[in-house]
């Protein structure tokens, strides 16, 4: 495959883009608390306000084919080895840019409200400036280097805020699950990377470098194509919560909520989505591992839907509804429909940030409560969560004309009739669809609708949140409606997304095979599913029933537990893996660590004692004793040299 | 005339019985003396070879050891003076401070 020629310009704006929330961030850090939290905070969203102006000024710029690049410095010189310090924005590039800072923007415009009653505000928006600027870097980066530094820091940020209220002890061990468990992913997209370069170099091109990668690309054994990619699936499963790697997600919850909006929702996960299409050269070339990612995504997407049945905790099911439509973005991958990846993501940012966000509104109104069971008919108070709510609600179930419509079918019809597809994959998407209805319309019931279920002290104080936090949630499910329609299929006006990506993914787009009459066919279908999930969900939740208890004891009572256990799985990794490290780690410390290493440096040191102790007796401080030393040692050296002549 | 060989092993014996005074005897004053006689028989040595070898170098020598004997001895009977104030006993075998 022959990589695209791309007309590449300089602008040295580029650059400020991640310098401006870096340097808000430190001013943060360091003065944060001199400024005051008003201050603070203000210039916290500026600071992002300025990079979206940039993202959106070059978004202006940036011709249909082109690509726009700023050098910083060289970074690393050895041989013929070159990694800059430099980024890129192409038409890739700059959808990220755009979810990036403007939901970014809009979120940091929420917090101002929703973390106005805490102490750490400050301490909060250096976290969230500086989890933007490496969430820059990592979108921008020309290498994978800088690719892999913005990596770690929006992981390493990520941390940071979800053990954000550290007081709590059970948030700062979702923060180190999260963290280690990225790093497991962390560790395989290291070696793979390192594998990528070494393999290159072996055939005498060292770079790291995206565009000269892409051009020499073919010098790779298929085989080692598929090991590096499998190795960087690894990265990405860990980044984007596929399975097994999807565990960290639910507990991430932890964080504060536009947090979880942020960066476990509309950005920071969706990273490994990114970095696979950014890859996107090397992942066609590697069949096998496109074909696994299809399954592991097509198997989360389903997995993770049914958990989100069952949940209780408001953001629980959204957190599992994130992995679940993650799921559906490596299925696209699998199936190498990359545009329709980015455009799941990129609508998915939307609906998504706008959920949570509500979520967010409604724990505020309720004084931090998270329990759906305590909530309910909360649509009389929160009138303008509640619509924004509805709208994100309709778009990630897939009606009619809202952007998950488009996303999602445009998945879905590529799983079918893409030669990557297959029946199989498209069955599992639909049904997960389905899923996806359910679980969210129940939860819209369960707190918008019916009796409120509220403690007394707390319905007193229910109140609609202030305009710093609807205005974004306006503006997010506006977004969740339009931003579909830059992605329609052909039978209606025609895809702009796809026409844009088309310079990136041009070659990775293999024609598919059906026409749009299946196409319609399987969008009714898949619509059909969707209104059926609504519908349970009305007849289940929506009126005063007792069918959810009875739906919960069902084959008694065995499926409902295994799904509100989450299968498990949290478990099975407690016995199989962190048990046994744990153990393992533990007989280090106590046993080798003390016993062997420690043993080893004693008994050399003891040696050492034992051997001076002997010796010691030498010294024994009386000048005459050295004296006859003396003497007899240069009796000695004179016997010696007499006996020489 | 007294032949070379005599000095010599003269000298050799009472340079012998200042290092073993050196060595051996208790009282820090009487070391001193013990040095003493080993400089005084090494002047010996000097003058008989003088002598022997009509060369008026040896000679010289002596006048310098023995200048400077001279100070050795003010400095170290100072010292032992010192030493003494402060322990009240001159035994070598008593300062045993710089050890382990």
């Amino acid at each position: 495959m022959v990589a695209t020629t791309q007309a590449v310009a300089t602008v040295d704006l580029l650059r400020w883009m991640p310098l401006i929330p870096l340097l808000a961030s430190l001013i943060n850090m360091f003065f944060g608390a001199r400024l005051g939290r008003k201050t603070a905070g203000g210039l916290a969203c500026v600071a992002v306000l300025a990079s979206f102006a940039i993202a959106l000024y070059i978004f202006w710029l940036l011709p249909a084919t082109g690509m726009f690049r700023d050098t910083v410095y060289t970074w690393i010189e050895s041989g013929s080895f070159q990694v800059k310090l430099s980024f890129q924005v192409d038409a890739l590039t700059a959808v990220m840019l755009l979810v990036v800072t403007g939901i970014g923007f809009l979120i940091h415009i929420y917090s101002l409200g929703y973390m106005d009653h805490d102490e750490g505000i400050v301490r909060f928006f250096v976290y969230l400036n500086l989890f933007i600027f490496f969430m820059l870097l990592l979108v921008m980066g020309d290498n994978l280097l800088v690719l892999f530094i913005g990596w770690e820091g929006v992981g390493l940020c990520s941390y940071l805020l979800i053990g954000f209220w550290y007081h709590d002890h059970a948030n700062t061990i979702a923060g180190n699950k999260a963290f280690i468990v990225n790093r497991i992913g962390d560790f395989g997209f290291v070696l793979g990377l390192l594998l990528l370069v070494t393999e290159l170099g072996r055939q005498g091109i060292w770079t790291l470098d995206f565009m000269e990668l892409q051009q020499h690309v073919n010098l790779l054994s298929p085989e080692r194509i598929t090991l590096i990619t499998l190795l960087l699936f690894v990265g990405a499963a860990g980044k984007s919560a596929q399975i097994p790697l999807f565990v960290w997600l639910p507990d991430a919850m932890a964080g504060p909520t536009p947090v979880s909006a942020l960066i476990h929702a509309a950005t920071m996960v969706t990273a490994g989505a990114y970095m696979t299409a950014r890859l996107h050269f090397l992942f066609v070339l590697a069949p096998e591992t496109l074909s696994l990612i299809a399954t592991i995504g097509a198997a989360t997407a389903f997995f993770a839907a049914t958990v989100a049945l069952t949940q209780t905790d408001i953001k629980r099911v959204l957190a599992y509804s994130t992995v679940s439509q993650l799921g559906y973005m490596f299925v696209a991958i699998g199936i190498g429909a990359f545009s329709a990846a980015i455009f799941h993501l990129f609508t998915h940012a939307f609906f998504k940030a706008c959920l949570f966000l509500g979520s967010g509104s409604v724990i505020h109104a309720l004084d931090g409560e998270q329990d759906m069971r305590k909530m309910g008919g909360l649509k009389a108070y929160l009138p303008t969560t509640y619509w924004t709510y509805v709208i994100a609600t309709l778009a990630i179930a897939g009606a009619p004309f809202t952007a998950g419509f488009f996303s999602k079918d445009f998945i879905l019809w590529q799983a079918y009739s893409s030669p990557r597809g297959s029946t199989e994959l498209w069955f599992v998407g639909w049904l997960t669809a389905g899923l996806t209805a359910f679980y969210m319309f129940r939860q819209l019931f369960l707190v918008f609708h019916g009796e409120c279920r509220a403690d007394e002290h707390v319905k007193a104080h229910i109140h609609e949140s202030p305009v710093v936090m609807t205005v974004p949630l306006v503006v997010l499910a506006a977004g969740s409606i339009f931003a579909g329609w830059l992605g329609a299929p052909e039978y209606l006006w025609g895809s702009l997304w796809d026409h844009w990506l088309q310079p990136i993914f041009g070659g990775a787009h293999e024609a598919a095979h059906g026409s749009p009459t299946d196409e319609i066919n399987l969008t009714l279908l898949t619509l059909a599913i969707g209104g059926l999930g609504f519908l349970l969900a009305y007849f289940v939740y929506g009126r005063a029933s007792k069918l959810p208890d009875r739906l919960a004891s069902l084959a008694g009572g065995g499926p409902y537990r295994l799904l509100l256990h989450k299968y498990y799985i949290d478990e099975i990794y407690d016995v199989l893996i962190v048990r046994p490290f744990t153990y393992c780690s533990r007989w280090l410390a106590q046993v080798f660590d003390p016993g062997v290493i420690d043993g080893l440096v004693n008994a050399v040191a003891r040696g050492a004692r034992g051997f001076s102790l002997i010796w010691r007796e030498v010294q024994t401080g009386n000048v005459q004793h050295y004296l006859a030393g003396f003497l007899a040692a240069t009796l000695a050296l004179l016997a010696y040299f007499l006996k020489q002549q | 005339m007294v032949p070379l060989d005599y000095y010599l092993i003269l000298s050799a014996v009472i340079f012998a019985i200042g290092v073993i005074g050196v060595l051996v005897r208790r009282n820090l004053i009487v070391v001193l003396m013990s040095i003493e006689l080993m400089l005084n028989a090494v002047n010996l040595t000097f003058i008989a070879f003088s002598r022997y070898l009509a060369s008026m170098q040896g000679q010289v020598v002596v006048i310098f050891v023995m200048a400077v004997a001279a100070a050795e001895a003010v400095i170290g009977l100072a010292i032992v003076i010192s030493v003494f104030r402060h322990r009240r006993t001159l035994d070598p075998q008593e300062m045993q401070l710089l050890k382990w």
